[in-house]
């Protein structure tokens, strides 16, 4: 940046000025005195006494699920099951909201940039505001505890994504194929399902198998506030200290996850 | 044909990207439109199928004044004029088929377009405008598996199956090897010629607007500076376009690039006298 003339012509270059690189050095300075002073409020509010016996804790812990109670997945095969339903459902209800929100939203094909777009915003960012489980635990104050509440808690939770993530797709689209099916004279709406929907479709198809894939994890959880799905029995598991069959939980959890890891993996290659 | 009246653009920026242009193309004349980038030649086309609305003047095809309709007028006008792109402007992830008939978008309901079901007319012209241009074993093909050279040529019928009486043409050869852009324009041309359509042909390529265009009307900063036959270009009407510079130059390098490809006889002669000034 700056540039020196010496007295006899020759030109210096570097890349700060002195005043520049002591800044930067104090700049430096400050951070790691703010990280010590952290950490040493940190350390004043923890009970080391606890801290250094987790280890023991933990193998104390890790001895009492192992062997996890494989005849309890006899139990789990039904709310596993509704886990897996309260996640797709919910992410196909966010797919039927989402994707109009999105065309609201994005600013070359939303009707009015001054009314419409400003609404679609902020449906989006409601959604995504909220977690999915404060959804679960409001909704099932709302419709009362079961399935139904968790479908609704994944799906305005997944509005939010998906919406924004299509409608930056939206506007990331090249504008001359849109150009071009106007010029022949197209209808609104097939300029919409010809210039821009095939432009969106690779974005479109991986942003809602990346959702659903991350639903089925969602989905896992939102039990424990009595929304359905295999929570229900985590926090049950879990109350009776009933180790084996939480490690048992776990194990199928993780496996479910692996699986949907790997359709969703299948799925976004085929389509892109 | 086309009549345009004292048009005038003026973006929301504040360019001012054309000023007061008059221009009269008749029925079948194939028009060359040269000038320097930024000069308004896009946005003039643009005008004519209001992809870019003018901020006053008048633009009439045929019998209709463009520039007055409404929506639903428009979009039937526009079916008439058929819009040929520098990048193609192909629907990527669709077919060659599919991006052909999309130029009959106009004429075809939506749910008709969204199923694919188009009229067995409209197939049937599809195949025969692809064998015309060499693309029938290409059909299947999605249009990002083409090179640029065959991008046009859908491009090209894609134009034509809207069946229209102007074409706009926005620098069709800008991104094409020299080759492909003296077969590109030959096509363009032959074709404009065959169903007697009259063509405005955006171009940076001068030698090229001289070799296949009847007319060259020259823009520069929005205005019309030069309006004549190919042969009436001197290196004073370059530079009037362009600005100065040594033209003669420039030209004399195109011509040996021009006599091994064999252009017509008129835009080798114009060059010749532009050379031996």
């Amino acid at each position: 940046m700056p540039v020196i003339t010496k007295a006899d012509g020759t030109r210096l270059w570097a890349r700060r000025t002195t005043a520049g690189d002591l800044a930067t050095w104090f700049g430096w300075l400050l951070g790691v005195a703010l990280t010590v002073v952290c950490f040493q409020f940190i350390s004043e509010h923890t009970i080391w006494a606890f801290v250094w016996d987790a280890p023991r804790q933990a193998a104390d812990l890790l001895e009492r699920s192992v062997p996890p109670r494989w005849d309890y997945a006899n139990q789990l095969w039904k709310p596993m099951w509704d886990t897996i339903n309260i996640a797709t459902l919910g992410t196909l209800l966010a797919i039927l909201i989402a994707v109009p929100t999105a065309f609201l939203a994005a600013h070359n094909t939303t009707p009015s940039r001054a009314l419409v777009r400003p609404i679609a915003l902020f449906v989006i960012v409601a959604s995504r505001s909220v977690n999915s489980l404060i959804w679960a635990l409001i909704l099932v104050i709302i419709f009362g505890p079961g399935m139904f509440a968790g479908i609704l808690a994944i799906g305005l939770r997944s509005i939010g994504f998906i919406g924004k993530l299509l409608y930056e797709a939206i506007e990331e689209i090249d504008p001359t194929q849109v150009e071009a099916i106007r010029a022949t004279g197209a209808s609104g709406a097939q300029v919409l399902a010809w210039g821009i929907v095939p432009q969106i479709a690779p974005a479109f198809a991986g942003i809602s198998v990346f959702r659903w894939d991350i639903n089925i994890r969602e989905a896992t959880v939102l039990g424990l506030v009595g929304a359905g799905g295999i929570g229900l029995q985590l926090q049950a598991s879990i109350g009776r200290l009933a180790w084996e069959q939480v490690s048992m939980i776990l194990l199928l959890i993780l496996a479910t996850v692996i699986v949907s890891e790997w359709v969703s993996a299948r799925v976004r290659h085929a389509i892109i | 044909m086309l009549t345009i009246e004292g048009l005038t653009k003026r973006y929301p920026t504040g360019d001012l990207a054309l000023d007061n242009v008059s221009l009269t193309v008749p029925k079948g004349q194939v028009m060359a439109l040269i000038g320097p980038s930024g000069a308004g030649k896009s946005t003039l086309i643009r005008c004519v199928n209001r992809l870019v609305e003018p901020s006053s003047g008048r633009i009439v095809l045929g019998e209709t004044e463009l520039t007055r309709l409404g929506d639903l007028a428009l979009r039937r006008a526009r079916r008439r004029m058929g819009m040929i792109f520098q990048e193609y402007a192909l629907i990527e992830r669709l077919t060659v088929m599919e991006n052909v008939l999309s130029g009959r978008l106009g004429y075809v309901g939506f749910w008709r377009s969204w199923f694919r079901r188009f009229p067995l007319a409209d197939i049937e012209e599809a195949f025969r405008l692809l064998h015309r241009v060499g693309l029938d074993h290409m059909v299947d093909k999605r249009a990002d598996a083409l090179s640029g050279g065959q991008r046009q040529r859908v491009g090209i019928v894609r134009a034509l199956m809207q069946n229209p009486e102007l074409l706009l043409v926005d620098e069709p050869t800008a991104s094409l090897d020299p080759k492909t852009s003296r077969q590109i324009m030959r096509l363009i041309v032959e074709l404009a010629k065959e169903r007697g359509l009259s063509a405005i042909i955006n171009i940076h390529d001068v030698l090229l607007a001289q070799q296949f265009a009847e007319r060259i009307v020259g823009l520069r900063a929005g205005r019309i500076v030069f309006d004549g036959a190919p042969d009436e270009m001197t290196p004073e009407v370059l530079t009037r376009i362009y600005g100065e510079e040594d033209w003669s130059k420039t030209i004399r390098r195109d011509e040996d690039d021009e006599s091994e490809d064999g252009g017509p006889a008129a835009a080798t002669d114009a060059l010749k006298v532009v050379a031996a000034q």
